[in-house]
């Protein structure tokens, strides 16, 4: 059991991090950049250290700096939360050397599932199906447009080292393969030092949907799936559990098939596997596994009543799944929005500033994980995610209900932020009757851009 | 008269359009109006600074990679 814990992240998960921390009797000791001195993590936690200046790369990036400070606050362990160095599989494997734990899985799991070709090798390897694509990293152009042409377009042309919806792109046609492929060959060596590519088959229509597991290194268990088709640019902005579109036996084999891959990797922690679901044929496809906590892991805890921050903890700590598959039972429905900061009536600008008047919503169901409180100064250095306003109900038509009145008593004075655009979202025809996929938002946008700016 | 070019958001400044790339502008170059001279990162999305007025830039006023605040000076413009 670990006694002291180092979260080398900030914002709302550091808050969630820390509160799993101080419910085990875990000493939790923050970092902090130099924009974060004032924030609600810094303010909760029992002990908090500078790890440098505001820009990302010289402090919450910062290895150096990170396993310096973890080690001279005499922390057991470093919780990476997500975005930052959580899938940094060098950043994993120097916690370990420092003579500390990393919460989360090993370098060497983190280097073969953050590949999205090894990643995909293994998927395969444990009998899980891949979308249609290259197979593996590109060689040459002539190579690739070959395989281009046998899968048909449109094509996706994917950064191996790339993840979270950076580094890719579609193309149509033959002529735009050839000429965004050097493109997005000198734009992944730029974004990740890494230029190599692979391609895979567009699924037109397919939604989103991925399933959490927990692995001990031996064993791994699902605790169901989530649905996250409402996506704009690739960024998630509402998800919910159960998926709307899963019949009983494709949810039986897509968890099945997920627990799969995790044991075959010997996978430790909480992790995420992520698929394109085809409504009409009902098959499933493998995309990428993230090795961390997920922004929408509320919905899960909702539906299952389990604690998967905890959880991984207690299994970074050295303790064995608590849980037997037949142990994790879901019931209800749960429903996330992210509240950013940002103008949907604006094309979705950024917009950093104080909160002037702050209410929180509550009542029966419903949770906001944030890290704002009144006064506090958001600072622009950073992703523009403010909280994630999370409603469970008996069932799907009662958890929208419920996350429209909740929207309603969200009140955060002095910023912009996507409330109406989830308020518009709950009101929506489509969306009540579960009917999207992971290009329904972007269209939707342009079509209600009025009502938004309203 | 010099004038101040100012930052129109808070955010990161940046003098180069990718850490590879040279920089948008020097010290000594002269500017048009519309001339990109650097970016702002504010919540992960670039913006583009642009000059206001024609001339020479002074000196720069900000560091790549410095933070600044919404009307902080970038750059001196004479």
């Amino acid at each position: 059991m670990l006694k002291s814990l180092f979260i080398a992240n900030r914002g709302e998960i550091a808050v969630r991090i820390i509160r799993a921390a101080r419910e085990l009797g875990i000493r939790a000791i923050q970092a902090h950049s130099a924009a974060d001195a004032t924030s609600l993590a810094v303010r909760m936690a029992d002990e908090a250290v500078d790890i440098g200046p505001p820009h990302a790369a010289k402090s919450y990036l910062n290895i150096q700096a990170i396993i310096d400070a973890a080690r001279a606050a005499k922390a057991d362990a470093i919780h990476p939360g997500y975005g930052f160095l959580a899938e940094n599989a060098a950043f994993a494997d120097a916690v370990v050397a420092a003579g500390m734990i990393f919460v989360g899985p090993s370098g060497d799991a983190i280097r073969t599932m953050g590949d999205k070709v090894s990643a995909r090798s293994a998927a395969e390897k444990a009998g899980v199906p891949v979308v249609p694509g290259s197979g593996g990293r590109i060689a040459d152009l002539s190579e690739a447009a070959q395989i281009a042409e046998r899968i048909g377009f449109p094509i996706m042309i994917k950064a191996a080292a790339g993840g979270g919806g950076r580094g890719i792109r579609i193309a149509n046609t033959r002529e735009e393969f050839e000429q965004f492929l050097p493109q997005a060959q000198a734009e992944a060596q730029a974004a990740f030092g890494d230029g190599g590519l692979y391609i895979e088959k567009v699924i037109a229509r397919a939604r989103h949907i991925e399933v959490q597991v927990l692995g001990d290194g031996e064993r791994a268990i699902h605790c169901f799936e989530r649905e996250c088709s409402l996506q704009r640019r690739r960024q998630k902005l509402w998800e919910e559990a159960p998926s709307p579109a899963l019949p009983e036996e494709v949810r039986r084999k897509l968890c099945a098939s997920a627990v799969a891959l995790a044991e075959a990797v010997h996978y430790k922690g909480a992790g995420t596997i992520e698929y394109l679901y085809d409504d009409e044929s009902h098959d499933f496809y493998f995309i990428e596994m993230n090795t961390r906590i997920q922004v929408e892991h509320p919905v899960t805890e909702f539906i299952t009543g389990l604690d998967l921050v905890r959880e991984m903890i207690l299994i970074a700590g050295g303790a064995r799944l608590r849980h037997q598959q037949k142990d994790i039972r879901r019931q209800g429905h749960a429903i996330e929005v992210r509240i950013n900061a940002e103008d949907p009536a604006k094309n979705f600008m950024p917009f950093p500033g104080s909160v002037s008047g702050l209410r929180v919503p509550g009542g029966p169901g419903t949770r906001f994980d944030t890290m704002l409180y009144d006064g506090y100064q958001v600072p622009p250095f950073y992703d523009s995610l403010l909280g994630k306003l999370i409603v469970w109900d008996e069932t799907r038509e009662q958890a929208i209900a419920r996350m429209k009145r909740a929207l309603h008593e969200l009140d955060i004075g002095g910023l912009k932020t996507t409330k109406p655009l989830h308020l518009l979202l709950a009101e929506d025809g489509e969306v009540r009757k579960g009917q999207f996929h992971t290009r329904w938002l972007e269209p939707w946008l342009e079509a209600n851009a009025t009502r938004l700016s309203q | 008269m010099p004038k101040e070019l100012l930052s129109p958001l808070p955010g990161t400044f940046y003098r180069r359009p990718a850490p590879d790339k040279p920089a948008y502008k020097n010290e000594g170059d002269e500017v048009a109006i519309g001339d990109v001279i650097g970016l702002i990162e504010v919540m992960k999305s670039f913006n583009e600074v642009k000059a206001e007025t024609a001339g020479k830039i002074v000196k720069f006023l900000a560091d790549n990679e410095e933070p600044v605040m919404a009307g902080q000076p970038l750059a001196e413009i004479a």
